[in-house]
């Protein structure tokens, strides 16, 4: 992980850290000296029941982790119990498979969401990440339905310093992707980062239009989408499983990306993902500026959820 | 949005009914049922033990236990509480004591203000008035052009002051320019924002003290989780804010923070934007959402739309057709564009009692709607008016003329038959559509589990 990295995702998550931390801490230190020891421990375990369930962790993936937690024998006080948690959670988040090789070139990257999630920023940021780390990424403008999204795009691309492959405001998505591969390998270029309109999951239509954009681009490179990540918004609900599963489903999305986790929320929808669909968070967006989206590493997340001090 | 929830309060009140008599352990597993589906509706879980111990005190009392229909009386409870939480106020403008009207919206990043403004902005100019959009988003690239873009498409007044630059600078030179050119509104579009971010909270005090907002709408995601009472708090407490404009209602999020936020802040919902064109902006109403919720379907705002919809068609027409003998094969065409105008088919028929039941997943093809326009079209008016004259050959040259196939013709034909049978049964007694939206009203205000 480069240097750093880990400090500052922990700065931006310290907020809620250090007050769901300190609930357990308390949690802790009260179970350790009840009278009636099963009773303090069953209080131990609503009470990070309820702190997994303010953080979105879900119903079904609380219960989850409960459920191996207490498997693993009746825990000796409430310290104990809250470092399974921690374990189990990290076991959770860490078990997906990490990025695909890149096989062939140039690879295609599909950023997908529904609306409002930041699809548009975080493939600007991440063409600035992936441009720090040595690629020569370009950048395709899909989203051809959103008023300005184009435009909006051209900036990101400026700031990042990569080219742009864009068409008219209305223009089929699938044939821009095309024509950015044509680009790309035209210009000697590595990996091609595809930002597709804002679409509710729940719109058949515009899914069989995502379903095009994918058999498009493997018409074009072999392979391709080599790489689809879902863009969800830290203070997403359960309804971001939902979203999850049916962009799985429809456009075979590989990872996750959480934006805007510098807010209070603390994205724990990933985890019921991770859970559930054995998706791996790949990237965190911690703010506004050009290199504000990081690597995800869990370690640091699950920490952060659960520690007092950084 | 909130059907899914409907579909497990609709499950937890099926077992219920099983009962005979209602014991207190069996109150308790529907207890512990419904504050598992509130949880899984991103209930605020401090909203979700208050509610569920609100019905629970009731619910065991002796008299609801002892009641022949202790099922019912559940139901009722429940929808008491839930009416209860999201509170009674009423949804749209308040009335803005003066003359001009200034409308912020402000919110999180990505949460729909800029759409938002721009179906306000058309919803007001609906009700013959004048508004005037404005961004002040001078942070996200290309978020001003935004707004111009949708306003020019919509044919709506956008004002941008390129000789201003602080977001208090425009929102006041658009409340100057509205004043001198006759706006009666002004919407000011405001920048996305975290509500931990100090700095531009105090921009958006600033813009407050510049032009004195009459409307604060808080734009909050309906898919939002946990966190929206938190941020939804933060924004009321630094902002002061009036209502709630909930976005993104078309998707199946089941909503539950948007309850969460009016029980805790304590702030209105006043509009709900369930789409992507500008026509997809309504009224909150909290009643007809808790029968939403509970599976009781949406039948006003189904008659809402329609009085709408067949306003600006031939509303008359429409009616006296629809009686079983006069009603045709054109008539049926008109209607269909009657129910086209009533937005996504898969959305209305979400609003109609019973259609949440058949599953949810029901895809609605609107392609097939064009088929069958396709089908229409390609007839006769003679054929329209008396679809017993179509014979082989005549079906033949149809399915040809309209690019499908004899089946489709058949089943179209078939279908209208069935429908006239249906109409038949449904008008008999029946006096005119403003009686039958009455009747609705009345039948919808006894859930229909409970019968009196």
């Amino acid at each position: 992980m480069p240097l750093g990295l880990r400090d500052r995702l922990g700065a931006v998550l310290r907020r809620t850290a250090a007050r769901l931390g300190g609930r357990l801490e308390q949690i802790a230190g009260a179970a350790g000296h009840g009278a009636d020891a099963s009773e303090a421990a069953r209080e131990t375990a609503d009470a990070i029941e309820e702190v997994l369930l303010e953080a979105d962790v879900g119903v079904a993936a609380s219960e989850r982790i409960m459920a191996a937690v207490r498997h693993a024998g009746a825990p000796r006080g409430g310290l104990q119990l809250r470092t399974r948690v921690q374990r189990e959670m990290l076991e959770i988040l860490s078990s997906p498979p990490s990025a695909p090789p890149a096989a062939a070139a140039p690879r295609v990257v599909l950023v997908v969401g529904v609306n409002g999630t930041g699809k548009t920023t975080t493939v600007g940021k991440l063409a600035s990440l992936l441009r720090r780390e040595g690629c020569r990424p370009l950048i395709c403008a899909a989203d051809t339905f959103r008023a300005a999204a184009i435009d909006q795009l051209a900036v990101w691309a400026d700031r990042a310093g990569v080219d742009l492959v864009k068409a008219r405001p209305g223009a089929d998505p699938a044939a821009v992707v095309f024509d950015a591969v044509e680009a790309a390998r035209a210009r000697g270029r590595d990996v091609v980062l595809v930002d597709t309109a804002g679409r509710l999951h729940t719109r058949a239509d515009l899914m069989a239009e995502l379903e095009k954009i994918g058999r498009v681009a493997s018409r074009a490179v072999p392979g391709a989408p080599h790489e689809v990540l879902l863009a969800l918004d830290a203070t997403v609900g359960q309804n971001g499983l939902t979203q999850a599963r049916q962009f799985f489903d429809h456009a075979g999305v590989t990872g996750i990306v959480l934006t805007k986790i510098d807010g209070t929320a603390k994205g724990g929808i990933a985890v019921a993902i991770a859970c559930e669909l054995g998706l791996p968070i790949r990237y965190v967006g911690i703010g506004e500026a050009l290199d504000d989206l990081l690597p995800f590493a869990a370690e640091a997340y699950v920490d952060a959820l659960f520690t007092k001090a950084w | 949005m909130f059907d899914v929830l409907g579909n497990r309060f609709r499950d937890i009140f099926a077992g219920i009914r099983g009962e005979v008599r209602l014991t207190p352990a069996a109150v308790e597993s529907a207890l512990r049922e419904i504050r598992l589906a509130l949880l899984e509706a991103d209930v605020n879980f401090k909203v979700v033990k208050a509610f569920v111990s609100r019905v629970r005190d009731r619910a065991v009392d002796r008299a609801v236990l002892d009641s022949l229909t202790p099922d019912q009386q559940v139901v009722a409870i429940v929808r008491d509480e839930l009416v209860a939480l999201f509170g009674k106020q009423q949804a749209g403008f308040a009335a803005a004591g003066r003359r001009q009207r200034v409308v912020l919206l402000l919110g999180l990043q990505g949460s729909g203000k800029t759409t938002t403004a721009a179906k306000i902005a058309h919803w007001l100019s609906r009700q013959g008035r004048r508004a005037l959009l404005v961004s002040v988003d001078i942070r996200r690239p290309a978020a001003i052009e935004q707004l111009s873009v949708l306003g020019g498409q919509a044919g709506l007044a956008v004002h941008d002051p390129q000789d201003r630059e602080s977001a208090a600078g425009r929102a006041l030179s658009a409340v100057e320019l509205a004043r001198a050119d006759g706006f009666d509104t002004v919407i000011v579009d405001t920048a996305g924002r975290l509500h931990i971010d100090d700095e531009l909270m105090s921009e958006l005090e600033e813009i407050s003290a510049a032009v004195d907002p009459t409307d604060r709408l808080y734009v909050a995601d309906a898919m939002t989780g946990q966190d929206a009472v938190r941020s939804a708090g933060e924004f009321h407490r630094r902002a002061a804010v009036s209502g709630i404009v909930l976005t993104k209602m078309d998707g199946d999020a089941r909503g539950g923070a948007a309850l969460s936020v009016v029980a805790v802040v304590g702030v209105p919902i006043v509009f709900s934007g369930s789409g992507e064109r500008l026509e997809d902006l309504e009224l909150f109403r909290p009643d007809r959402m808790v029968s939403r919720m509970l599976g009781m379907g949406d039948i006003l705002t189904l008659v809402d739309r329609a009085e709408q919809a067949a306003a600006e068609q031939q509303a008359e027409q429409v009616e006296r057709r629809a009686l079983p003998d006069q009603f045709t094969l054109e008539d049926m065409r008109r209607q269909m564009t009657v129910i086209g105008r009533m937005g996504p088919l898969d959305q209305v028929l979400g609003l109609i009692p019973g259609m949440g039941a058949l599953g949810g997943g029901a895809q609605i093809d609107p392609k097939g709607l064009t088929r069958v326009a396709a089908i229409i079209d390609s007839m006769t008016r003679d054929e329209r008016r008396r679809p017993g004259l179509m014979n082989g050959s005549r079906r033949k040259r149809v399915a040809r003329g309209s690019g499908t196939s004899v089946q489709e013709v058949n089943r179209l034909l078939k279908q209208f038959a069935q429908m006239r049978q249906l109409l038949k049964k449904v008008q008999s007694g029946a006096v005119g559509r403003r009686s039958q939206a009455r009747r609705l009203r009345q039948r919808m205000r006894i859930p229909g589990a409970l019968a009196p």
